[in-house]
């Protein structure tokens, strides 16, 4: 299917679920849902550098926190006396996109010459570093954390909470068009070059460094725009649990769990991960809450490492799973993406 | 007519150890270069630092007249520089057919030639035909034989559309019928205009095809002329009789 | 901040001291990173796992940590040993340990901090001994002894590591598997073994540094998680796999730790040892002895 009939669809289905959630009548799961949909939008920019590239950034957390405070300042700046809701959320996610993407970009030209482990390393020391300064900060309330007063409501939505899930679900429909989009380009295939034989790619032709920095940026600004909002909905802001690494191993194990090849991967592992997640805190606790993300993730790369997609493969790959099928095939052609093995084409 | 590539002095060294000691080469355009040399020689490390893999600390390469030092090995590429694996490198993840497809992707591309998605893919077939995969296309490497995944390997370079195609013991294991079949690809290749170096360990194979043979021991080059010459020479029936 | 010079060596000297025991914890990423290529980043959590079993031992029956931790060497070296067969298996005969290797370890850091949480609590725990109170005092200068008992019995550890890796036959099969294990098959070794036991000395090495810890700091689960970057960019930068190398980084991190904290204020220090990582990364990834 072409981008443009699947960013409808997406569109459609996400009103509906927007309607859905207005039916429910109980803003209790706006809270809930607009923490799913951050993790859509996580675990999809994740993916991006990791499951299509084969680079694994730790530094989640980091990026997120980068968009949180970016609002955060403009915040202080703007005065807290003025109304919020001049600077509207999609205006934050852009400037927390931007500041996340000027620093994936540059934590990339400075890392991504390395090897893999490196790099990953080298991204952990990065947020680290990150958080240092902002608890350094006074301006952004340092140590102490930042209070964001959240308006009451938004014109024309109700309250504020279903303004911040409608734009947390926009762009949760925006990365997933943007990662299929890349994952059936020439992009996409040279990322799964370097994530195949970095070394043979680099022969093909394929720039490889390039290809790496525009990964690490697009994953780190749609990252920042996910944070961007996070002031708001949470109303107090702490450096210790804004950087955390909670954030990072469920951007690695949402995808990883889901399956790391396709975007419907980290979809399907942010929904169910998230959900379960959610279910576990408000029943047992917390803590145990992580210990499930870890168990399950290590649970899934041992015994199922293409993920849950993996594990429906044949309905989910596509009739001609090459580069020319991909983009020559669309919905309206009869037989296409029917589920088949990969048998031979009779020669042409 | 300056020469297509030129290697002057090059010296590479892994700590201690010198792998290649003032290598200098000068392939002509349209040339067919056998390179031979006991194992661990240092063969497979000059076409490294020629094409970029490693970086050489000492010495100079000159490729169509410019000088290719610290260039990336993708640019290499897309200046005509393509050279297939001793061991295997395909792409695991992908068809056949895509592997092949990548250097059009992004090295013929790069040149500016554009052409239709259609047209690229029926060169990949094209390409897998010659040598003889063409019935495997929509498989993975994983379903390959290891003699198969080398004919992969030099489609793959072959989809570059090089200037220089450098191949790396690509007939290692291969039937009598299978290295004919592949020189016969490597002369056509040739014949259209694609320099080639042969590295290889098969006598029979290089003698045959090479005009120009350079004989390289612990990181030396010890001869470089008529295959007949260089075989008569001394020193390289020592380096390989003992 | 008024510059004197007694505090400077007094935060030289303690920067030396907790230097001695970075290198403790250094030690085994520099065997399971620097030498097999393992990136272990659970190993803080196993070092806690060692903080807590010295813990129960001191609270319950009053035992030494550094004797506990001594003890409890065989249970974490079949711990190592298991964890590596898992991960061989799953990952390294896959060629997976790229991305999903990273992951499995990142789990099992996950894993073991809360099952910590949900045994222990998140209370700070803390040992007795007699060498935790005390200071010496030479000349102006303060050592107290429960940062230099685990420095010294670091560096005491840490040579007889460098003495088992050059000496020993396994020692030297360990050395060799990082660059050629076709070589070492050919000598009838199996290097699926040397590597096994290399990983499970690595573990091991996490119970003694884990008695260190406790006696230097009170712990709870989530300590480990400061000292991930530090120990990597102290194996980076003493050179991926030499002993002396992590020695000299660590110590060279823990004075500009130090430094850092006496002279800027302490919420800066934790940026110093990532700020090193970084920048050798960027500038020389060999490390200062690196190969």
């Amino acid at each position: 299917m072409r981008t443009l009939p699947f960013l409808v669809i997406s569109l459609v289905v996400a009103g509906l679920v927007f309607a859905g959630a207005l039916a429910v009548g109980n803003d209790y799961i706006f809270f809930a849902g607009y923490v799913v949909l951050q993790y859509v939008v996580l675990s999809t920019a994740w993916n991006i550098l990791g499951g299509y590239c084969g680079y694994v950034n730790f530094g989640t957390g980091a990026f997120f926190a980068l968009g949180a405070y970016s609002t955060v300042a403009i915040y202080n700046l703007i005065g807290k006396s003025e109304l919020p809701h001049v600077i509207p959320i999609p205006v934050l996610m852009l400037v927390g996109g931007i500041v996340s993407g000027i620093v994936g970009f540059g934590m990339g030209y400075l890392t991504l010459r390395l090897r893999g482990a490196f790099f990953s390393i080298a991204t952990l020391a990065l947020a680290v570093v990150l958080e240092t300064l902002i608890v350094n900060w006074d301006y952004v309330g340092g140590s102490r954390g930042a209070y964001i007063l959240r308006p009451e409501n938004a014109p024309l939505i109700g309250s504020y909470v279903r303004y911040l899930f409608l734009t947390m679900l926009l762009l949760a429909v925006g990365s997933l068009v943007i990662a299929r989009l890349i994952e059936r380009s020439r992009l996409g295939y040279g990322m799964a070059t370097i994530r195949d034989d970095e070394l043979a790619a680099e022969a093909s032709g394929v720039p490889t460094l390039r290809v790496k920095l525009i990964a690490t940026t697009i994953s780190g600004a749609l990252m920042g725009m996910a944070g961007a909002p996070f002031p708001y909905y949470i109303g107090y802001l702490q450096p210790d649990s804004t950087f955390a690494l909670d954030y990072a191993i469920n951007a690695i194990a949402m995808p990883l769990i889901g399956g790391t090849s396709i975007w419907i991967g980290p979809l399907i592992g942010a929904i169910l991960l998230d959900s379960l997640q959610q279910l576990i805190t408000v029943t047992i606790s917390s803590a145990v809450n992580l210990l499930i993300v870890g168990c399950l993730l290590v649970a899934f790369v041992i015994l199922a490492p293409n993920g849950i997609v993996g594990l429906f493969q044949k309905y989910f790959r596509h009739k001609d799973d090459d580069f020319v099928g991909r983009r020559a095939v669309s919905l309206d052609e009869p037989g296409a993406v029917v589920p088949s093995d990969s048998s031979p084409e009779s020669p042409a | 007519m300056s020469a297509l590539l030129e290697v002057d002095n090059l010296s590479k060294r892994f700590g201690g150890f010198v792998a290649l000691d003032n290598i200098t080469l000068t392939v002509p355009a349209g040339e067919r270069l056998g390179l031979i040399g006991p194992n661990g020689s240092g063969k497979s490390t000059l076409v490294n630092c020629i094409c970029g893999t490693l970086r050489n600390e000492q010495g100079s390469v000159r490729f169509d007249g410019r000088p290719i030092d610290g260039m990336p090995a993708h640019k290499r590429t897309h200046l005509g520089l393509a050279r297939s694996f001793q061991l295997p490198r395909p792409f695991p993840s992908m068809t056949l057919v895509d592997n092949v497809r990548i250097p059009r992707l992004y090295t013929v591309e790069a040149r500016g030639v554009h052409r239709t998605v259609e047209e690229v893919d029926e060169h990949c077939h094209g390409l897998l035909r010659e040598v003889g995969l063409e019935a495997k296309a929509r498989q993975r490497p994983r379903d390959l034989t290891q003699v198969e995944m080398r004919k992969l390997e030099l489609a793959r370079a072959m989809a570059a559309e090089p200037k220089l195609l450098i191949a790396d013991e690509a007939m290692a294991g291969l039937t009598h019928s299978e290295i004919d079949d592949i020189l016969a690809l490597l002369v056509r290749l040739n014949e259209n205009g694609v320099t080639v170096i042969l590295i290889e360990h098969i006598m029979s194979a290089v003698m045959s095809f090479s005009r120009r043979l350079v004989v390289l021991v612990s990181g030396r080059m010890i001869a470089d002329g008529k295959p007949d010459e260089v075989m008569r020479n001394p020193e390289v029936e020592k380096a390989y009789l003992g | 901040m008024i510059f004197s010079f007694d505090l400077l060596m007094n935060a030289i000297v303690s920067g030396i001291l907790i230097g001695g025991f970075y290198a403790a914890m250094a030690s085994g990423v520099s065997l399971s990173f620097g030498i097999l290529d393992i990136v272990n980043i659970a190993h803080p959590a196993f070092i806690i796992l060692g903080s807590y079993a010295a813990y129960m031992m001191n609270h319950d029956f009053g035992l030494d940590p550094i004797l506990t931790s001594i003890i409890m060497l065989p249970a974490f070296y079949a711990l190592g040993a298991g964890i590596y067969q898992i991960y061989y298996v799953a990952f390294e005969k896959r060629g997976q340990e790229s991305l999903r290797g990273l992951a499995f370890f990142f789990g099992l850091l996950f894993i073991t901090e809360v099952t910590l949480v949900l045994y222990f609590g998140v209370d700070y725990r803390d040992v007795d001994a007699s060498y935790i109170g005390p200071t010496l005092h030479l000349a102006n200068i303060d050592i107290p002894l429960r940062i230099a008992v685990p420095c010294l019995v670091s560096l005491l550890l840490i040579a007889a590591l460098q003495l088992l890796l050059v000496r020993s036959f396994i020692g030297r099969a360990i050395m060799a598997v990082a660059q050629d294990q076709l070589a070492l098959r050919l000598m009838a070794v199996n290097p699926i073994r040397i590597k096994r036991i290399a990983f499970a000395i690595s573990i091991a090495t996490a119970s003694i540094a884990g008695a260190f810890l406790i006696i230097i700091q009170p712990v709870e689960p989530s300590v480990g998680r400061d000292y991930i970057g530090r120990i990597f960019a102290i194996c980076v930068l003493g050179g991926m796999g030499s002993l002396p190398g992590t020695v000299i980084a660590a110590m060279l991190i823990g004075v500009v730790e130090s430094l850092t904290s006496t002279f800027y204020g302490p919420s800066w220090a934790p940026a110093v040892s990532f700020g090193f990582l970084l920048l050798t990364l960027a500038v020389r990834p060999a490390g200062l002895l690196g190969r």
